[in-house]
């Protein structure tokens, strides 16, 4: 998967200031939702993000289609940044690059009828006729296996997944490049998510998409993305390709979320050692020093409280960030989950 | 080995505005000492609404139950818990029967300590004094693996973390020592760092304090790795029942085989296409008169479009409701 | 008609949305028994306006002493002549109720109006822009609820003087904070809602987010609040009536009948009586009504069987 870079992400931050205090509020503080991340995406290729609750996932997400501005920090889109743009010239952008949200009802506006819904994007950026929209549209719901008869009914008619084919549909009209899947199928149910899942990798063989995947679910990372970030704390923990990480991951933090994943086969299961990580996830407004997770990592020395680890490539295509990270530790995981 | 729990033709119905919602039709299964269930659906398959009509949970109305038995077997003989009234369903709520959400923070009460109200339930059910219950709660905290248990009973569930949230309520689940623990979906609000936790505990409590545990989820993951027997339920009914091995590696109903090829595969990366099951499940606004399964099915044959299937055992411990299930002797 | 390879519902004859939200809501409405009647109680007081010369057995205005405190159709000494009796001027009530309603339903109507107009204009402004401006404009917004209401009425309504158009100036602009606190805690939570944000993913402009996106949202709890909004009006004009603050007395209104009724309470009751029941009819029926607009609007109540 090397080629160029679609968009390249660069030292991005943000943050989000608190204010104490009623009558003379003053600045206490910022989450640090995101801090400090860099990346790039190959065109064509599908990059999955990981991590738990509040890693600042989505945070990222959001940030990188503009949708809102970072503190720090660059996104380069074909070359140009576009983090300090003014409005205007970010919403020509949009036709380029598209968001697949989590809450497929949620995003769809219960008093539009899905034909307009789904053509609301052409006639915010095109000169289409009416007509022309209406066709467009009606490719676009068969495109994404609706029945293009349904074009005048409401959202609340629909299934979650068909909901989500409608949101999936929409980002489409424009023809983007580029698309920021925000934990699209984790309100599905089991079956629904196959059939969503097969949807986004026929359609990214068809019209050679670029995905941003954000997933907390493991195990549907593994099997649509080509490379997956693992982020904690605002920070990415570990990045390369899917094969190495599920089968060499380095990280702690790496090695303790793949073994917590509950494998669907009795046998395995109950072969499956386990690295229980103790408490949660630290506040990401006052995330810890050194190393954000040295308060949890089961091999933490010294030098995690007090230095934070860089980034490092300790093979090609696979970069940790970790002080205890080398080429042999995948000791740290045992043989029931090796073979992976 | 001895049953405690035992449900026969549960049907429970809503009767909402636009119609009659068939929510189960017809559900049977049983509890055994000692063992843990885990029962599996998607959304709408009717996983929840059959627990919470056995507890007398559901909101009435819309929501009646108009048939089956739901025998307990305590220590006084079988009861029906369907025919209990208020009092009676109180006794065993909370008491005999402890229930677990999915969602600790709307299930525990926003204004009062969480130590009062593990205090509150030993009060009532136990008749213990106030000052014994809340020395009670304090044990119950650490015995659930909450640090500073006797700070942290006086405080206020919004101070909590979703995980030690989850394990507040898993104390006031076991605090007067039940028999049965039904967790619904305990952990699906979880990380699943913190949902491994969980699970541990549940399991440690099970085996200390000999509990039969029903397990609901829709991650069949969870289920290979907890559960003795595992339920399948789809569009209100139960459309298998098996031992886990017998489940995973021998299923039955075609359902049952397709849902487990919608699952990646751990490891096998690769470029796969999952089996996808199309379709939706079906409007329960229609009552039943033939397999619910029927229009996603490949195998359908004639007779699935006139009868209902009834539950037929396959080989010891492991029933499905379908007329061509797949048996060891190969495809039906 | 469901079809047999997918599972999924084929409809064979899709009739149009209009149609089925109408038979829909025609549907919900015969449910509900409550909703039924406050429809029915506010349908005949808009009729009974519209079609007042119509309906009226009598010139409301016509004084006739001789048949002055004429008792109701069905006491002793009273005459079908006038079914509800006569006043203290000899003017028949039924026809003066009649007529009242149509002061009442201006009021309310255009009182409405100006509030809902109003506040939904600052309260999108409040709402959407937030910060400073929606500190100043939810100040300002304070500082008007917190006046005793009905003082601060009665107050404008001695300097200003009484007539129909002051009346409903008075209540038009009092009652905007109302509709500004509503409309600007709706806008809140849409802002940060999914299909906003969808909006502004797929490059919508802020003109487009509110009038094609939050508007039409705003439709449900605007118009539930209108009709319990109309009908507190209803009632404080006839509040002001009553103290002769209102339309002048010459004018037929409940107020009106009310406070030429009070003299007469314990020896000719029907007087104040009959508008007195008018007034609460009217005020049960709106409220009824708006109750069951509130389901209504809901789209999400909205389930139209598939």
């Amino acid at each position: 998967m090397k080629g160029e870079p679609l968009i390249s992400v660069q030292k991005l931050t943000k943050h989000f200031p608190f204010r104490k205090g009623w009558i003379f509020s003053r600045k206490a503080g910022a989450v640090r939702a995101v801090d400090g991340i860099s990346f790039d995406i190959f065109k064509g290729e599908i990059l999955g993000v990981v991590g738990e609750s509040g890693c600042g996932k989505s945070t990222a997400g959001r940030v990188i289609l503009c949708l809102e501005p970072p503190t720090s920090g660059k996104v380069i889109l074909d070359g140009r940044n576009i983090t300090r743009l003014d409005r205007a010239s970010i919403r020509k952008l949009r036709p380029r690059m598209q968001m697949i949200f989590q809450d497929s009802y949620a995003s769809l506006n219960p008093r539009h009828c899905i034909g307009s819904i789904i053509g609301e994007p052409l006639r915010i950026h095109t000169r289409n006729t009416r007509q022309q929209i209406r066709t467009r549209v009606m490719e676009l719901l068969d495109l994404v296996g609706l029945n293009p008869n349904h074009y005048n009914r409401f959202p609340h008619e629909f299934s979650g997944g068909q909901r989500q084919r409608i949101n999936i549909a929409r980002a489409l009209s424009l023809n983007p490049r580029f698309l920021v899947c925000d934990e699209p199928i984790s309100a599905l149910d089991v079956s629904i998510q196959a059939q969503v899942i097969n949807l986004f990798q026929d359609l990214q063989k068809e019209l050679g998409l670029t995905y941003l995947f954000i997933a907390h679910d493991l195990s549907m990372v593994q099997h649509i993305s080509d490379r997956v970030a693992v982020m904690y704390l605002g920070k990415i923990m570990e990045l390369t390709t899917r094969e190495r990480l599920f089968a060499n991951p380095l990280h702690p933090y790496t090695q303790s979320l793949i073994s917590a994943i509950p494998i669907p086969d009795p046998e395995k299961e109950r072969k499956r050692v386990r690295i229980l990580l103790n408490d949660e996830v630290p506040s990401p407004a006052n995330p810890p020093d050194g190393c954000v997770f040295n308060t949890r990592c089961p091999i933490a020395g010294p030098q995690c409280r007090l230095l934070e680890p860089e980034s490092r490539m300790i093979f090609p295509d696979h970069v940790v960030v970790c002080h205890k990270a080398d080429r042999n530790n995948g000791s740290l995981i045992t043989d029931s989950t090796a073979p992976l | 080995m001895d049953k405690i729990l035992e449900v026969t033709d549960l049907i429970t119905r809503f009767h909402t505005f636009d119609g009659v919602v068939h929510a189960l039709s017809g559900v049977s299964f049983h509890l055994y000492r000692g063992e843990t269930l885990g029962v599996v659906g998607e959304s709408g398959s009717g996983k929840s609404v059959t627990m919470m009509s056995l507890l007398h949970l559901l909101a009435a109305p819309p929501a009646r139950i108009e048939g089956g038995r739901a025998l307990y077997f305590g220590d006084n003989g079988p009861l029906d818990l369907l025919g209990l009234d208020t009092a009676g369903i109180s006794r065993i709520r909370g008491g005999r029967m402890g229930f677990i959400f999915q969602d600790a923070l709307s299930a525990l009460n926003p204004v009062m300590t969480v130590g009062r109200q593990i205090s509150e339930t030993l009060v009532e059910h136990l008749g213990m004094t106030t000052a014994r219950a809340w020395n009670r709660s304090v044990q119950l905290l650490d015995y659930v693996g909450i640090p500073e248990p006797g700070k942290r009973a006086a405080a206020y569930p919004h101070q909590f973390s979703g995980g030690m949230r989850q394990r507040a309520m898993i104390a006031l689940a076991i605090a007067c020592q039940p028999r049965v623990i039904i967790a619904d979906e305990p952990t699906t609000a979880l990380d699943v760092t913190v949902q491994a936790q969980i699970i541990d505990l549940v399991l440690r409590l099970k085996s200390e304090m000999n509990m039969s545990v029903i397990w609901i989820t829709h991650d069949l993951g969870v289920v290979a790795g907890i559960a003795d027997r595992v339920m399948v339920m789809y569009a209100g009914t139960v459309v298998e029942t098996a031992p886990v091995d017998d489940l995973f590696y021998r299923p039955a109903h075609p359902y049952t085989i397709k849902l487990l090829g919608a699952l990646p595969k751990i490891g096998q990366a690769g470029n796969y296409r999952l089996e996808s099951i199309d379709g939706t499940p079906p409007d329960l606004l229609e009552k039943p008169s033939h397999c619910q399964f029927v229009w996603r099915c490949d195998h359908a044959g004639d007779r699935c479009w006139q009868d209902i299937p009834q539950n037929r055992e396959i080989s010891p411990g492991h029933q499905a409701a379908c007329f061509f299930p797949f048996t060891d002797k190969g495809v039906r | 008609m469901t079809h047999p390879a997918s599972g999924l519902r084929v409809d064979q004859e899709k009739q149009t949305d209009v149609w089925s939200f109408l038979t829909y809501t025609w549907r919900l409405l015969a449910r509900d028994k409550a909703g039924m009647a406050g429809l029915v109680m506010f349908l005949i007081v808009v009729i009974s306006a519209v079609f007042a010369p119509l309906l009226s057995p009598h010139d409301p205005l016509k004084q006739n002493l001789r048949f002055a405190k004429h008792p109701p159709a069905w006491s002793e000494g009273g005459s079908i002549h006038h079914p509800l009796g006569t006043d203290n001027l000899g003017r028949d009530i039924l026809s003066r109720i009649i007529y009242g309603t149509r002061v009442s339903l201006t009021v309310g109507f255009f009182g409405v109006l100006i509030a809902s107009s109003l506040g939904i204009a600052i309260g999108l402004v409040a709402g959407y822009a937030g910060g400073t401006t929606d500190n100043v404009i939810m100040g300002g917004v304070n500082l008007v609820l917190a006046l005793p209401y009905l003082v601060f009425v009665v107050f404008i309504a001695a300097i200003l003087g009484s007539s129909l158009i002051n009346v409903i100036l008075i209540f038009g602009f009092t009652d905007i904070p109302i509709f500004v606190r509503i409309t600007r805690g709706e806008v809140i939570k849409m802002r940060s809602s999914g299909f906003v944000e969808s909006a502004r993913a797929i490059g919508a402009t802020d003109a487009r987010i509110i009038f094609s996106h939050i508007l039409p949202n705003l439709i449900g709890p605007i118009v539930t609040l209108a009709t319990f909004e109309m009908s507190a009006m209803i009632f404080y004009e006839a509040g002001l009536g009553f103290l002769g603050l209102s339309v002048p007395p010459s004018i037929p209104s409940w107020g009106n009948m009310l406070a030429s009724g009070r003299q007469y309470l314990v020896s000719y009751p029907w007087i104040a009586t009959f508008p007195g029941l008018a007034i609460i009819f009217t005020g049960l029926g709106m409220n009824l009504l708006g109750d069951w607009l509130r389901d209504v609007l809901d789209p999400r109540m909205r389930r139209v069987k598939k």
